[in-house]
């Protein structure tokens, strides 16, 4: 062998760019997470200087358990979580085996937009104006069963926490079909499917014995994200969830804003319960997948081919499609409720209508608009601005992103929100930042960043790298090939990013109520506020907005493209 | 101004990818390198256009004129490159990609514009300036993306499979068209291709790696 010259070997360039992300994100995000834990923690344990409290001990976990109602708390957020993840994802794939072949990635998408836009809180007000006694499923159902008042029965708000489930199904479910559309994109679908028909399996039994277990690894960190929010959902819980036990979350939220500070012990240890109760679910998550792969190889080696399960897969997908027609209804319900006047019962439309509601809404409405548009703006920029220097970083290393640099983007969706976010507020109080618009976009843009990221990611990597490298060869330094080149071409999946980090801003609840002190009112926490007490039609008004804002969020980033990039044939179709 | 290539190899843990190099291409000269797909045709022109990926380890030495190119990053290279498809922005029309393409010296909106035309009218291209480039014919393209790169004044050219997409008639003049530039600017030009034809045309130097 001939001995080299000399061994060269360039240094990768962007290390400043690299270093400052990673300096952002350790600062701004896992410095905060792990504070914020470190403090409910201390808390938990007794330790809380500022309201008086300095022995260690476990008298905060037996006021915990003393708390009343505590254990039917427990038990209601086990069931509600666990039960909508797994009914969720029970849907999405039936769903798509169902629909398969007549859904392609982009229509499925369109349909799936309003969906995904809508805040969680949005979707609940308009579910509880369905299925609240007097809602319109009873008054469509008044005639056919000779109701002449309101039925008495808890429909919203039921003990069982079924309406809340129904809630979490029908907004978690397009996020789960979108996220497994996007994996089967990895799957050669059609070749599995001729194949095992060849074998002679009925294609229910293809869907679950040969694309499910290609399909899971794919999607189980957008499950885990799921499951994590239904155990810890507030806003949902607050309108659509039982009120006497609530679930633990809305329990926690109590005793945190509750006047007698002793209660902020208890609540701190619950908080860390909440967390423990995500970790648990993780655990259970491992050991389903641990037992289906040992069961599911005794189950394929038998080689049943199934022909009876396609009547039940095809059933439930319906069922599955059923419910995404009921938040459609839904959200129809908010419209029609912020613009009625005279709505008589047992009537199924309202008698007059008026646009009183939306002029009477007083100056709190555009107070609240205002902030939440600020809010949103601010943390879809800051967050894309991040996401843009990261992938940008790893462009200029030109290596691929290492694992734990994946899981710290998922962080802050898989710990449980209400488990770090009080002891950040008890830090901030200390630091004298609490109740400031700055402390609420930092921490709403802890929630924005993930999503912004994860959705920008694919379509940044897609970019044909001959691009930059065509600038690079006309002299182009990183920065004008960045500007100039990237930045333009990859337009629609930009704004698309910037659409959902203004849809996950805007609904936004505990975080705006945690870090705003309860002083900064935006769409979402007002809307939640009238839930539980006021007239329809103005909580129909402030849901309307706060549904209607990141709709107009997508529909922007549909239509900017085609506007600036409409005599640029190139850029369609493969920009997202 | 010549491109030499000494004793390059390419290495991705384990045997280099193919026996060391060694090549000189004088100005006006096109010189080939062929060989099987996978072999690493892609990687040399990428290691001489300075985007070698962090996993290949690249020794021997890349340089123009005497100067060694190793220190240098890419957009500093002044190394034109020719892809397959073209690879026009496609958010530029056809006269902004050549603009972009021209060397900041050129100065002056009108001078700069009067550049981009005058550039336009040798590609055959009169009149396409707004044109979207998606809307032009596979020869247009070729022809764009060509002067694009000479606008900018590079020192040598690299060309990687630059006829391989074009019809069979089209090639030809595409071929003769590129080759003549190259020619006319006196400046070395590499190229990488499956079609002995190219190479026959091509007239330089032929290496066959693998």
């Amino acid at each position: 062998m001939v001995r080299p010259l000399h061994q060269v070997k360039t240094a990768p360039e962007g290390r400043g760019l690299r270093a400052t992300v990673l300096l952002v994100l350790a600062v701004g995000l896992l410095l905060p997470i792990a504070a914020g834990l470190a403090q409910t923690a201390r808390a938990a344990f007794g330790v809380m200087p500022s309201i008086g409290a300095t022995e260690a001990g476990w008298h905060a976990w037996s006021a915990l358990l003393s708390v009343p109602g505590f254990a039917t708390s427990v038990k209601l957020t086990l069931i509600t979580g666990l039960g909508s993840t797994a009914l969720s994802l029970l849907l999405t794939l039936a769903i798509v085996a169902t629909l398969h072949g007549r859904l392609t990635s982009g229509t499925t998408g369109r349909w799936l937009t309003p969906f995904l836009a809508i805040p969680h809180a949005a979707l609940a007000i308009g579910l509880a104006f369905v299925l609240a006694p007097s809602g319109w499923i009873a008054r469509l159902l008044a005639p056919i069963l000779g109701l002449d008042r309101p039925p008495d029965i808890a429909l919203v708000g039921d003990p069982w926490g079924i309406a809340l489930i129904i809630g979490l199904v029908i907004k978690e479910v397009p996020f789960l079909l979108l996220v497994t559309l996007s994996a089967l994109t990895q799957i050669p679908v059609r070749r599995h499917l001729a194949t095992g028909q060849s074998l002679g399996y009925g294609r229910a039994m293809i869907w679950l014995k040969i694309l499910a277990p290609q399909i899971w690894p794919l999607i189980r960190l957008p499950v885990m994200v799921v499951l994590a929010y239904a155990l810890s959902t507030v806003d949902m819980a607050l309108i659509l969830g039982p009120s006497n036990p609530p679930v633990l979350a809305v329990l926690l939220t109590r005793l945190f804003f509750a006047p007698d500070t002793a209660a902020l012990l208890p609540a701190s240890a619950g908080a860390l319960l909440q967390a423990g109760l995500a970790l648990a679910a993780f655990g259970l998550i491992w050991l389903c997948e641990f037992t289906s792969r040992r069961v599911g190889r005794w189950w394929l080696r038998r080689g049943g081919r199934g022909g009876a399960a396609e009547p039940a897969l095809r059933g439930i997908g319906l069922a599955g499609v059923a419910l995404l027609a009921l938040g459609l209804v839904a959200m129809a319900a908010l419209g029609v409720w912020s613009l009625a006047w005279r709505w008589p019962w047992p009537a199924a439309l309202p008698e007059s209508w008026s646009l009183r509601a939306w002029t009477g809404a007083g100056p709190g409405l555009g107070r609240a608009l205002g902030e939440t548009v600020f809010l949103a703006l601010a943390t879809t920029a800051l967050s894309l601005l991040l996401a843009i220097a990261w992938l940008e970083g790893e462009d200029r290393a030109r290596r691929g992103r290492a694992g734990w640099a994946q899981a710290l983007i998922y962080l802050p969706l898989l710990v449980p929100q209400i488990a770090f976010l009080y002891g950040l507020n008890v830090l901030f109080l200390r630091l004298g930042l609490t109740g400031e618009r700055a402390a609420v976009v930092w921490a709403q843009a802890l929630f924005v960043f993930p999503y912004v990221m994860i959705t920008l990611s694919d379509p940044w990597r897609a970019l044909d790298p001959r691009l930059p490298r065509a600038a690079a060869s006309l002299g182009a330094g990183p920065w004008r090939r960045l500007v100039a080149v990237k930045l333009p071409v990859l337009l629609t999946p930009l704004l698309t990013a910037a659409a959902i980090g203004v849809a996950v801003s805007v609904a936004q609840y505990l975080p705006t109520l945690f870090m705003g002190a309860g002083r900064v009112a935006t769409l979402t926490t007002e809307a939640v506020t009238l839930s539980a007490a006021s007239d329809r039609r103005v909580t129909g008004v402030y849901a309307s907005l706060q549904a209607g804002l990141p709709l107009a969020a997508y529909a922007a980033a549909f239509l900017i493209p085609a506007l600036v990039h409409r005599n640029r044939q190139g850029l369609k179709g493969g920009g997202t | 101004m010549s491109l030499t290539l000494t004793d390059l190899s390419l290495t991705l843990a384990g045997p280099p990818l193919f026996p060391p190099l060694t090549l000189n291409v004088r100005p006006g000269e096109v010189a080939t390198v062929m060989g099987p797909s996978g072999v690493g045709k892609s990687t040399l022109l990428d290691a001489i256009a300075g985007h070698l990926a962090p996993v290949f380890t690249l020794s021997g030495r890349i340089s123009l004129d005497g100067h060694d190119l190793a220190p240098l990053p890419p957009e500093a290279r002044r190394i034109g490159l020719v892809f397959q498809d073209s690879v026009l922005f496609p958010h530029l029309s056809v006269g902004d990609n050549l603009a972009f393409g021209l060397a900041r010296h050129v100065k002056g909106r009108a001078a700069r514009r009067a550049a981009v035309e005058h550039a336009l009218d040798q590609a055959g291209l009169s009149g396409l300036h707004d044109r979207d480039p998606a809307s032009l014919s596979g020869g247009q393209r070729s022809r764009a993306a060509l002067m694009r790169s000479l606008l900018a004044d590079p020192a040598a050219l690299l060309l990687d499979e630059p006829f391989s997409k074009l019809d069979a008639g089209l090639r030809d003049e595409i071929r003769a068209f590129t080759f003549a530039h190259v020619r006319e600017r006196s400046i070395p030009a590499l190229m990488v291709t499956h079609d002995q034809a190219d190479a026959d045309a091509a007239g330089g130097p032929t290496v066959t790696l693998g």
